[in-house]
């Protein structure tokens, strides 16, 4: 069956050996979806002009919610009725995107008969998206969500965003952190943080087992919880020996079957701060040095394993480009223990919150107001002591802003005095 | 009760948040929960995790297009009921896991997999390239300077040999995204592909006191290149276009400022970011390339260049090295002489903070 549109420039793309997505946007369409018929019409067009054609999204949502929905209209409804209003909702996902079948198909169902069909898995944050609905939807959708699924939608505009974590201690033998139950808290916590808008901008949560940083916690969220360790990475002898006696195949395979693995090369000189010596024999690790960078475990990891002292390191401030150009997340703390209900880490979090709040300007990031106020208002705002580890380098200008309460007299000085000593 | 559109408050439920994480577990991560001991790519895009009890599970990366109809997800729960009982996951990349406990299961899903045409690709382990983390584009956004979908697409199809193999020196993670906004968060990646303007914005002085909070428009904009004026008797705003660095803020605060062009609009490469802490530090991505024209539908110039790129790596880089710590160790200047691609007036920054990324010593490379 012909479809409605003519998709020459979109045909292109249904070569090649990776899956294409305009052939699979053509077999709803050819089963009789109207809205993903007038959608690649709509992309088409797209095309031929290198122009996009949705506009600015109108206010849309569920009553009580200041987010989740994303309103989205095309700007030719006139030739693509079908995706005049497209609107998109977010609902969020269980942590780490684990699902059975069940619940899969039945989303299907569901958004088949009140969507278009289509769906992102997942958008970048990590929620569910399912693109392209009409507004008339938005309720009875949000009510089968929350009846039918225990499902609830997830964060937009200036609010809490889903929270995202890796997969953790669910399939990962280097978590040293809870952190599927560490965001599952968190989003339980501050759901109305998550569905009605309070900051001056978006907040995000991201927390990574490891220093890996799997869920990119430490470019991504305002937010950073990563997992570490503060005790010696535990070796088992026996096993470093069969990786340099080529039993193991090193690094887990990741750099294919080899048999030539160099421990001095591969591990012990490529160790970032030179912590680790092996005799031929034995390997020795100097744990007072030791960064933990991933490096070592990764490479031998049925020899070298986490510490058993874990928590994990508080980064904050990460974020894209706009407004003041991408920044990485800062140490903040150190360590700290992570352990349900979280209570110190979440009574820190409304520190934050409230400084936030109180000082940042229309949608400034957490990353831009502590660069315009200071990380030294910051730590005293949320009352952390300064720490070495929170630097790359103490600072090299001499504009020092000193406080007065440490200087003796404060910032008073003794005019009549000092022209008793200096001549005018 | 059934959802009544008469009376959209009753029986609400409100703020119960998502699933609980461990609610779609399969067995046996459920009973080995903490418990993972060890794991090791078997062949590229089949994991196999061993716990502390000596189970094991066996893991099978499939690459996605991220943007999915319900077709495709029934055919994932298929293949999931039959080989998986039902459980399947997505990673972060946009990957599918099938998650087989029992071994047998595993050859069987394989072949299944790589027997329906080219939907279900299997790799994105170890030493590969894998699935690019993308934004909208075309397909559902309104500030996008390129598509992604199709970026995305034209680019797997050539480093398709890449996702299923083991051959790089280590891991390289591309992301797009199709405005400054990068709402992928591409800033650091190994290759990041990002949608750039290159026209300032023009003004609808007859819409925007309509559709724009003129002061919200004004402070939007890092560079204070706006500032209000008066048009005839409606108010509207002013664009010194020589500060103006193509970000697309103003056009997020107001609808009246567009600036997508066909001919202004295109992609800039960038090389060497990474996230993960592994030998050397989290680092941001670097202009590779600051202009390559749109070219639908396949991008054939963009999908060039990132090969190139990407061959020089695979020819120059060490063990273990990402793209950022092979640039770091053999200069920039090498960088560019390597991949045959130019140095540009934009390769030099001249916005805020710039002078710490200029050479302040003797040591370069002739």
């Amino acid at each position: 069956m012909a479809l409605k549109h003519a998709t020459p420039m979109l045909d292109e793309l249904e070569k090649g050996p990776w899956p294409s997505f305009v052939s699979d946007v053509k077999r709803m369409a050819a089963k009789g979806n109207k809205m993903c018929e007038d959608w690649l019409g709509l992309m088409e067009l797209s095309y031929k002009e290198k122009e996009g054609h949705w506009k600015h999204g109108g206010i849309v949502g569920v009553f009580g919610y200041g987010g989740g929905v994303i309103g989205r209209y095309c700007d030719r409804p006139d030739l693509f009725p079908n995706v005049a209003h497209f609107h998109t909702m977010r609902v969020n996902q269980p942590a780490s995107k684990f699902y059975t079948s069940e619940v899969l198909r039945k989303l299907c169902d569901m958004w088949e008969k009140k969507g278009s069909g289509l769906t992102n898995m997942h958008g970048s944050t990590g929620d569910i998206i399912l693109l392209g609905t009409t507004t008339d939807q938005l309720e009875p959708i949000f009510y089968e969500l929350t009846h039918d699924f225990e499902m609830d939608l997830g964060g937009s505009g200036s609010n809490l965003r889903s929270p995202e974590g890796c997969l953790g201690m669910s399939r990962c033998e280097w978590a040293c952190i809870n952190t599927q139950d560490i965001i599952y808290d968190l989003t339980q916590e501050f759901q109305d943080a998550l569905h009605r808008p309070m900051f001056p901008y978006k907040f995000k949560f991201k927390s990574s087992g490891c220093p890996m940083d799997c869920v990119a916690a430490i470019a991504r969220a305002d937010c950073s919880i990563i997992g570490t360790w503060r005790d010696d990475i535990r070796i088992d002898q026996d096993a470093v020996k069969a990786y340099v006696g080529g039993e193991i195949v090193p690094h887990g395979g990741a750099g294919g079957p080899r048999k030539d693995f160099d421990i001095k090369a591969e591990v012990v000189d490529l160790c970032p701060s030179k912590c680790m010596e092996y005799d031929g024999k034995t390997l020795k690790i100097h744990n007072k040095d030791c960064v933990r960078c991933m490096h070592c475990i990764r490479v031998m990891p049925r020899a070298l394993r986490p510490g058993l002292d874990c928590g994990a390191t508080i980064l904050m401030g990460a974020k894209a480009p706009i407004l003041e150009g991408a920044q990485l997340s800062s140490v903040v703390i150190p360590f700290i223990k992570m352990e349900p209900p979280y209570t110190e880490f979440k009574e820190f979090v409304e520190k934050v919150w409230d400084w936030w709040m109180e000082n940042g300007k229309n949608r400034e990031r957490l990353g831009e107001l502590i660069q315009r106020l200071s990380l030294r208002e910051f730590l005293k705002a949320v009352e952390l002591e300064p720490d070495p580890r929170m630097v790359n380098t103490p600072r090299y200008n001499p504009y020092i802003f000193y406080d007065p309460a440490t200087v003796p007299g404060g910032w008073e000085h003794d005019a009549t005095e000092y022209r008793k000593r200096h001549q005018a | 009760m059934a959802f009544d559109p008469k009376n959209v408050m009753q029986d609400r439920i409100t703020d119960i948040g998502p699933p609980k994480y461990d609610k779609f577990f399969p067995p046996i991560i459920k009973e080995n929960f903490g418990k993972w001991k060890y794991h090791e790519i078997l062949e590229p895009g089949v994991l196999m995790h061993v716990s502390e009890s000596g189970a094991a599970v066996y893991s099978v990366r499939v690459g996605s297009a991220r943007l999915l109809s319900t077709e495709y997800i029934r055919e994932v729960c298929s293949i999931a009921d039959k080989y998986c009982d039902g459980h399947l996951r997505w990673t972060t990349r946009n990957n599918v896991e099938f998650l087989v406990s029992d071994k047998a299961k595993l050859q069987p899903l394989l072949t299944d997999l790589r027997g329906r045409g080219s939907w279900f690709p299997v790799g994105g382990t170890g030493n590969s390239i894998t699935n690019i983390v993308h934004t909208q584009g075309w397909a559902h956004c309104h500030t996008p300077a390129i598509d992604a979908s199709g970026v995305v697409k034209a680019v797997m199809d050539e480093l398709f040999d890449y996702f299923g193999s083991h051959k790089l020196p280590a891991q390289v993670r591309i992301s797009l995204a199709c405005c400054l906004n990068m709402c992928g968060a591409v800033h650091c990646s190994d290759i990041s592909i990002l949608g750039v303007h290159r026209k300032p914005p023009f003004v609808e002085d007859e819409r925007v006191q309509n559709v724009c909070e003129i002061p919200l428009v004004i402070a939007a904009c890092p560079t204070a290149a706006i500032k209000p004026k008066k048009f005839g008797e409606r108010k509207s705003v002013e664009i010194n276009n020589n500060r103006c660095m193509f970000c697309g803020n103003c056009y997020t605060m107001c609808p009246a400022l567009p600036l997508a062009d066909a001919e202004g609009d295109g992609i800039a490469l960038w090389v060497g970011g990474k996230v993960s802490n592994v030998k050397s530090a989290p680092m941001f991505s670097k202009l590779a390339v600051p202009y390559i024209p749109n070219e639908p539908p396949r991008w054939p110039t963009t999908v060039q260049t990132i090969k190139k790129i990407v061959e020089a790596y695979a020819a120059g880089g060490r063990r273990y090295e990402r793209i950022g710590e092979w640039i770091n160790r053999i200069g920039w200047e090498r960088f560019f002489e390597k991949t045959g691609l130019e140095f540009h007036h934009e390769h030099i920054d001249d916005y805020r903070l710039a002078m710490t990324t200029w050479r302040t010593t003797t040591q370069f490379k002739f």
